[in-house]
């Protein structure tokens, strides 16, 4: 009886036939395709895009050059190079990351003791020409300057889990 | 003005006019149809896009509806690449021979009543010996390549199409058995008389074995042992570059839109309205009445089950489609065949 009725089934595409009201069905279901440049995903506050290196609000640099995050970095991407300043602080003469080493972990952010570097929302950028992926300070610092806003706003909303 | 014309153009010889005016028939086919072989691509990636949950193409022209100009644009601009050791002649011939024939085979389609450019009276005769001539196309490219997988692909295309141009063959009998007629006019002038007066009814097995060996034929996906992406890379194209793989592509979006055109004049009754018979829709001008309309409708509905079919179905095995071929469909068009003799000797339904 069995045997008769799988050869009925096949007989009359049964199977094909419900594998086509299957995709006949989703042809009308609304579309899961985020269309990017008009529409865009939700972020989290923690989302790990490009760095930045924050500065207190009278305008010193929060990098003690501590290298915690130099040591920390999986992919070896950042290097630093740091001095006495006159007034007695370290701090860092040379703070470069490779962009192109960065594996994004964000366990710089995590390491750093004085939330100094940080990695932004930010991820549409890009580099033309070689050297430019290497970050250095000043770029770094710009960066942060710029974002500040939003950075604080992310790190206050990320601060009850950390 | 038009008297002018008129009398201007009756005094055009008759060597002249005749094959200008068959010229200006085939310009009426194959334009439109180039126009639909173009705009089948699109809706192909925009049928299998929608069915995957996706939008498919959308960013060239409105709602992406420029992207088949943008395809040609970039294929038209490529490099035509000869493989070393290749057959120059048949490499290049092979893409030519693979779409001539799925033009050819329009001559003797009716779009509407009496609307064929060649009227002949063997034109199933004539439909199965083109379809069939597409597949040298295939096998010269595949030879030609000098590359294995080329071969390869061209091998399978060939084994493929013979076993699936008998079914074919016999689910055609079937249909001139029903129709007493090679002439695809007077077929389906022979299924007047409303939806269920259609050949597809009494001829079911064979119409589901027209269709899907026309899948086949094709090389359509659940088919398409000569390309086999996954195995072959692209089987009896993957040396074609340009416009010469563009070819390849036209012919099989025109061996679809022939092989659903086929299938609708055959069991669907090409250009006639479904609604004969039925008591207020038939008086309606543009529904009730036959003509090229209709015709175009069904062709399409059957052009998108072909899309259809390649979003939802994986490819076969070999050895399955073999086995379809030879074990399941010339068996059942044959037990078919009996069937459709009683039912033309006893005069059964309303049919025969």
């Amino acid at each position: 009886m069995n045997r008769i009725g799988n050869f009925i089934r096949s007989l009359f595409l049964w199977e094909l036939l419900v594998g086509m009201s299957l995709t006949g069905r989703n042809l009308f279901a609304p579309k899961i395709t985020v269309r990017y440049p008009e529409e865009r995903t939700p972020q989290s506050p923690r989302f790990r895009g490009l760095h930045a290196l924050r500065r207190y609000a009278n305008g010193e640099e929060r990098c003690i050059a501590c290298k915690l995050c130099e040591a920390v970095c999986p992919a070896l991407a950042i290097t630093i190079e740091s001095e006495q300043r006159e007034d007695g602080t370290r701090r860092t003469t040379r703070y470069e990351i490779d962009m192109f080493k960065c594996i994004y972990c964000g366990f710089c952010e995590d390491s750093c003791p004085v939330d100094s570097i940080v990695e932004t929302r930010i991820f549409e950028y890009h580099f033309e020409n070689r050297p430019e992926q290497i970050l250095g300070k000043q770029q770094l610092l710009a960066i942060g300057d710029k974002y500040e806003a939003m950075i604080a706003q992310d790190k206050a909303l990320d601060a009850p889990y950390r | 003005m038009w008297e002018m014309l008129n009398s201007g153009w009756a005094a055009v010889p008759e060597i002249v006019r005749t094959p200008s005016v068959i010229l200006l028939q085939i310009m009426a086919i194959v334009l439109p149809l180039l126009g639909v072989v173009a705009y089948l691509t699109y809706a192909e990636r925009r049928v299998i896009g929608f069915a995957q949950l996706r939008v498919g193409p959308n960013r060239v022209g409105w709602a992406g509806l420029l992207q088949p100009i943008a395809d040609a644009l970039k294929l038209m601009f490529k490099e035509i690449v000869l493989p070393a050791n290749a057959s120059r002649f048949l490499f290049v011939t092979a893409p030519v021979l693979s779409f001539m024939p799925a033009l050819l085979a329009w001559a003797v389609i009716p779009f509407a009543d009496g609307a064929l450019l060649a009227d002949i009276d063997a034109g199933i005769l004539y439909v199965l010996a083109l379809t069939s001539f597409g597949v040298y196309g295939v096998i010269l490219a595949g030879w030609a390549s000098n590359s294995k997988y080329a071969f390869l692909g061209a091998m399978r295309a060939a084994a493929q199409v013979v076993a699936y141009e008998l079914a074919m063959g016999f689910a055609l009998v079937g249909v001139l058995m029903a129709a007493g007629s090679l002439n695809l006019n007077d077929i389906v002038r022979a299924q007047a008389g409303g939806f269920f007066h259609w050949y597809w009814l009494p001829l079911l097995p064979l119409f589901v074995v027209y269709f899907v060996s026309g899948l086949a034929e094709t090389f359509r996906l659940p088919f398409d042992m000569a390309e086999g992406e996954s195995e072959i890379v692209a089987g009896f194209h993957v040396e074609y570059a340009g416009m010469g793989f563009a070819m390849f592509f036209l012919a099989e979006y025109a061996n679809m839109a022939l092989i659903s055109a086929l299938t609708a004049t055959f069991f669907f009754g090409g250009w006639l309205s479904p609604l004969h018979g039925v008591p207020v829709l038939e008086s309606v001008p543009l529904l009730g009445g036959d003509g090229f309309h209709w015709f175009a409708l069904k062709t399409a509905f059957f052009l998108f089950c072909f899309l259809w079919i390649r979003a939802t179905f994986p490819r076969y095995r070999y050895d399955q489609i073999m086995r379809l071929g030879w074990k399941v469909f010339i068996p059942l068009t044959i037990v078919w065949l009996v069937v459709v003799t009683l039912f033309v000797t006893t005069g059964f339904g309303p049919w025969f």
